[in-house]
């Protein structure tokens, strides 16, 4: 592909090509054009790693509707009183200062033969290569009973922000011995440990607040990530306050009314507080209208993260189907850089390493009591593959458990400063 | 690359070093074919029962002997004792030559020597275990191409005054007359093949708390001193 293209552009606009330079050059545009579609986990980080390491000789723009990025990672903590909101925000001020061109639209089509993709606003922006990584949207009738519109009685607060928000405010709210439930979602799905780590946090707050309150997760999977350790952190924890109904009880059978605040599970109609709807997921809409889904993911060439539709679009983070790799934000960022290293090495000629992935997901059960599951990945012809991987024993000393904790905090740091490079 | 060498590792005390290595990564679809010559035994797959061999679902990270219903040999059960987990090595190592693994497994096979054929196995396989996207901690699905033992590791000569010196410690249990009563003998191992065996146990490759312990501790000289010594111990 990208010698075709060179072959093209080296005789068809040899004006503009600099002397020895294998650089791509768009016809009538001085510089190689990178358009980033989300400003999340992934496409923040290839943002800023593509513009950081191009030194000027790529012209990058990130379109993200939201002036603030609300990170879905610790925002359970945030539920569980250990952090602010305002802890999780992060401002693109930081990208723009670095030369990236932050353009707050939503992207709303992509045109592959044009090259272009055109904004809500009306702009439309030309592109030598895409970056979509635009998380994740919702599967419509996964759940019965509730669709997008509930979501304010309903919340998933699985995208960051005011749903996270809004679900704090029905936690603090829950009368006194209330019931909060959880509808947990099928897989696959971003963060799987997620919904447990929330799970956990949630009886945090509650323990503290409201001790009679209880915790019921109705979840379609009859097993999930870290659950040894989750489950043991309940019962020493949390005794007697969380009941997870698995498939193998009908926890895959539910059903809601979110005006009548029920949630039937398996025939079984319960009165609850607070509903946590968390449906079946698939990539970001953008990823389907540009054309490079598949069922509900868009399938990557684990080498350089490119769609397998179109060697000019690449697809980062939850969006993609990605193989091994859980769907996370360390796991985005991760994706991110390999993507950036190829996008840089296609349009100026830099040299291209081979792909490498990890992936690390901390949770904490408790104050002080943190657990981590981490993985190391490699690129095949097939997919993103896991090599190698370890995970936190049950029954650790209080001291590792604190230390895991610590690591995360200064991961959450580290991700953060990646992302945005403030 | 790494295959080749795990399996040379976890072998060697039993079978001539130099099983193969896989040239590609396991093809399911192949691997599909070359489950035809399991089926005689095992299912697996939807509604997969227990039949002269224990039903393969799931069988990546389930500890060895833990099929409900399945009656295995006391061979088996005592290495699941010994926590033998049943993963992408131990599974290839296993498939290559059952014996090798499990002295005495009720498994009749006499083993696949083509790494490439295993590989293609355990890809299909794998399919029927838990996906590392949705349960992050589940099995591997490939061999990463990091080296695992060091070239430069077997080739270490050791002292064998040294591996005297160092072996009072596994002479309290392995007897000297090399006899196999409960703990088996290691005179006369030749020096490779014991080096791998115990660099196998200190990665925790073979199971087994008390040989990893003490294995886990020992220095790459002192693995090749020890070998230096028992070699030549009759
Ligand atoms: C409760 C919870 C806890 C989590 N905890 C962790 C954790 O501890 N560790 C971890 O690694 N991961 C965690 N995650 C997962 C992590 O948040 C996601 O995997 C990660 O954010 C994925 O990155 P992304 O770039 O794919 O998507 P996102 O980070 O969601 O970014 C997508 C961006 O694209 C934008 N966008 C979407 N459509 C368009 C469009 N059409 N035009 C323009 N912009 C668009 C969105 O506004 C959004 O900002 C957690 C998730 C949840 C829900």
């Amino acid at each position: 592909m990208t010698l075709n293209r060179r072959v093209f552009i080296g005789t068809g606009a040899a004006a503009t090509f600099t002397l020895g330079a294998p650089a791509l050059r768009a016809a009538g545009h001085g510089k190689p054009r990178v358009v980033v579609i989300g400003g999340g986990a992934g496409g923040a980080t290839a943002a800023r790693y593509i513009a950081k390491d191009s030194k000027g000789e790529i012209d990058v723009t990130l379109v993200e509707p939201s002036r603030m990025y609300y990170t879905c990672f610790f925002s359970n903590l945030y539920l569980g009183g250990f952090k602010e909101i305002g802890d999780l925000g992060h401002s693109y001020g930081p990208l723009a200062a670095q030369g990236i061109n932050v353009v707050h639209d939503w992207a709303t089509g992509v045109d592959r033969a044009a090259k272009t993709v055109s904004l809500a606003g009306g702009a439309v922006l030309p592109y030598d290569k895409l970056i979509l990584s635009p998380g994740i949207d919702f599967v419509e009738g996964a759940v019965a009973g509730w669709d997008v519109s509930a979501q304010n009685t309903m919340p998933h607060a699985f995208k960051g922000g005011s749903q996270t928000e809004l679900l704090k405010a029905q936690l603090v709210r829950m009368p006194q011995g209330g019931t909060f439930a959880m509808v947990a979602p099928p897989n696959p799905f971003r963060c799987p440990p997620g919904p447990y780590e929330r799970v956990s946090m949630v009886a945090h707050y509650l323990k503290a607040n409201n001790p009679t309150a209880k915790i019921i997760i109705a979840d379609p999977k009859d097993k999930f990530s870290k659950q040894s350790l989750f489950q043991e952190g309940w019962a020493d924890r949390y005794a007697g306050m969380v009941d997870w109904i698995g498939s193998d009880f009908g926890g895959g059978n539910v059903s809601v009314d979110p005006a009548a605040m029920t949630l039937t599970i398996d025939g079984e109609e319960t009165k609850v507080n607070v509903c946590n709807v968390i449906p079946a997921m698939k990539a970001g809409r953008i990823a389907q209208i540009a054309g490079v889904t598949e069922g509900d993911w868009a399938p990557i060439n684990a080498a350089d993260m490119a769609s397998r539709a179109d060697a000019d679009v690449y697809v980062l983070g939850d969006a993609a189907e990605q193989g091994d790799m859980p769907k996370s934000g360390f796991a985005a960022n991760s994706q991110a850089k390999v993507c950036a290293n190829a996008v840089r090495g296609a349009l100026t000629g830099s040299k291209v390493f081979p792909a490498k992935f990890s992936n690390t997901c901390w949770s904490l059960i408790d104050t002080d009591n943190g657990v981590k599951v981490g993985a190391t990945y490699e690129a095949t012809p097939d997919k993103i593959a896991k090599v190698d991987g370890f995970i936190s024993a049950t029954g650790e000393s209080a001291e590792l458990r604190k230390a895991t904790y610590e690591e995360s905090e200064g991961w959450y740091k580290g991700i953060t400063g990646d992302m945005f490079g403030a | 690359m790494m295959r080749g060498r795990l399996v040379t590792l976890l072998l060697a005390a039993t079978l001539v070093a130099g099983a193969g290595l896989a040239s590609e990564p396991g093809d399911p679809e192949r691997g599909a074919a070359v489950f035809g010559q399991c089926k005689t035994c095992h299912q697996i797959g939807d509604g997969a029962k227990n039949r002269i061999g224990p039903q393969l679902n799931g069988v990546f990270d389930r500890k060895a002997g833990a099929v409900d219903g399945f009656r295995y040999s006391k061979s088996l059960k005592r290495a699941a004792a010994d926590g033998l987990v049943w993963s992408a090595k131990t599974l290839d190592a296993y498939i290559e030559n059952p014996k090798a693994l499990v002295s005495k497994t009720r498994m009749n096979f006499r083993g696949m020597k083509d790494p490439q054929e295993r590989a293609d196995l355990l890809a299909y396989l794998r399919r029927f275990s838990d996906d590392p996207a949705n349960i992050p901690e589940a099995s591997p699905t490939a061999t990463g191409t990091d080296h695992d033992l060091d070239p430069a590791i077997l080739a270490l000569q050791g002292d064998p005054e040294y591996g005297e010196y160092l072996a009072s410690e596994c002479l309290t249990c392995h007897q000297t007359s090399g006899a196999n009563d409960g703990i088996p003998g290691i005179t006369r191992w030749p020096a490779e093949d014991f080096v791998v065996a115990m660099h196998a146990y200190k990665k925790k490759l073979r199971p087994h708390p008390v040989m990893q312990m003490m294995a886990g501790r020992l220095s790459d000289e002192e693995i090749a001193a020890l070998a230096a010594y028992f070699k030549d111990l009759e």
